[in-house]
């Protein structure tokens, strides 16, 4: 196990916003969610909005984008909540609360474990991976780069 | 098998490959009728098989299994493991049995060569891009009825019935170990879609399944999102006032 952790942000934007009735069932299944996320093996960090339990009143990306901003164990424990729980049925549905994502919408890094990443961080990383598709810095699921090997490793012969 | 490039991250390549040769010699090996009734047996079971299991099933020589089984796995068909079956350890507990169990990879020959893969994945990039999955999922649905319609069996529909029918569309249909009235699909027959856009391949397979079940006239079972370990992600249960 290495002494990184892996740090994940994805952003969407609501057909409606909040508080209108095509988007009342996303909200009233959101706490839900989240605890099912806080629950989860390998689950580490989420990110939350001061004096709330979740991250819909950030305003950092944009007015009408939501945020979703968390750190897991690896890449795989991540897999496991995000399309291998309840959580699945969510994004099968998204196109009824959200609007198609014109670009990347999602992306991945790691941080050494104990850090906690910071929305300037995720936003430099979001546009690292709009910019270049994904490189080690920034990556997603389809395209995984393992954790940055650590300083003490003995001499790898290879170039 | 994943591909690691430092530069260019790990892609889940192969399964997206064009047909090899070792895909071909794959097919071959099930040539032989005994060999291909061994393969059957051991695909089939959830778990891990013994060369004692399989040669009694089959009802041939222990020693013929053995040589089947492991020219199963040497095309890459099979992979095995040693376990001893037991439970027993130290001096005189015997030798641990060599296990067999179907292999994950996937073996593609289309003649003429084809590349159907590339082709879903472009189209399920450009759909969800274009957040048309309303209309993806109305042409499962109707798909689905169809092939409802279109099998062989009677109407309404029972579990037997309808499990059937599944093993005939390739999901491996399989009680639920924890919930009986519930069937699993041990195998999704869009694997390596799902695992590059599992809410929209996953979406699609339920809209399938969903329209089947009405094309057989299933009206007892309902068919839902419900991922656990590798099976496929959609149960299919009886409904409780049925």
């Amino acid at each position: 196990m290495s002494g990184y952790h892996l740090a994940q942000l994805n952003i969407g934007t609501l057909r409606a916003p909040q508080g209108s009735p095509e988007v009342a069932e996303f909200f009233a299944l959101l706490a839900p969610i989240n605890a099912l996320a806080d629950a989860s093996p390998g689950f580490v960090w989420r990110y939350r909005c001061e004096g709330s339990d979740d991250a819909t009143g950030e305003r950092f990306f944009g007015d009408d984008l939501l945020i979703n901003f968390s750190v897991w164990e690896s890449v795989e424990t991540l897999w496991e909540f995000t399309y291998r729980s309840d959580h699945l049925d969510l994004l099968r549905r998204r196109r009824e609360w959200m609007v198609p994502p014109a670009e990347r919408f999602l992306v991945l890094w790691w941080v050494p474990a104990g850090h906690i990443p910071t929305l300037t961080e995720a936003r430099e990383r979001l546009d690292l991976i709009r910019a270049e598709g994904p490189t080690e810095r920034a990556f997603d699921f389809r395209t995984r780069f393992p954790a940055p090997r650590e300083e003490t490793r003995p001499q790898d012969p290879r170039p | 098998m994943v591909v690691d490039s430092p530069r260019r991250g790990q892609r889940f390549l192969s399964d997206n490959e064009g047909m090899g040769e070792a895909d071909i010699d794959a097919v071959g090996a099930l040539a032989d009728p005994v060999r291909r009734r061994l393969y059957e047996y051991v695909a089939g079971r959830e778990g891990e098989t013994s060369r004692a299991e399989a040669a009694g099933a089959v009802g041939v020589r222990r020693t013929l299994a053995a040589f089947h089984l492991d020219k199963l796995v040497e095309a890459g068909l099979l992979t095995t493991s040693r376990r001893k079956l037991s439970g027993r350890e130290g001096p005189g507990s015997g030798r641990p049995a060599k296990l067999y169990r179907r292999a994950d990879r996937q073996v593609n020959v289309h003649l003429p060569p084809r590349d159907y893969e590339t082709a879903a994945h472009l189209l399920a990039e450009a759909v969800q891009h274009s957040g048309v999955e309303e209309s993806l999922h109305a042409a499962a649905r109707a798909e689905g009825r169809r092939r409802g319609r279109a099998a062989a069996v009677e109407r309404p529909v029972d579990a037997d019935g309808l499990c059937e029918v599944l093993t005939r569309l390739g999901y491996e249909p399989a009680a639920d170990e924890e919930e009986p009235e519930t069937l699993r699909l041990r195998n999704c027959p869009f694997h390596t879609l799902a695992r590059d856009f599992p809410p929209l391949a996953c979406g699609m397979n339920l809209e399938l399944l969903r329209g089947l079940l009405a094309g057989v006239q299933a009206e007892g079972f309902t068919a839902r999102m419900a991922p656990r370990g590798r099976h496929c992600c959609v149960t299919i249960s009886k409904n409780k006032n049925y």
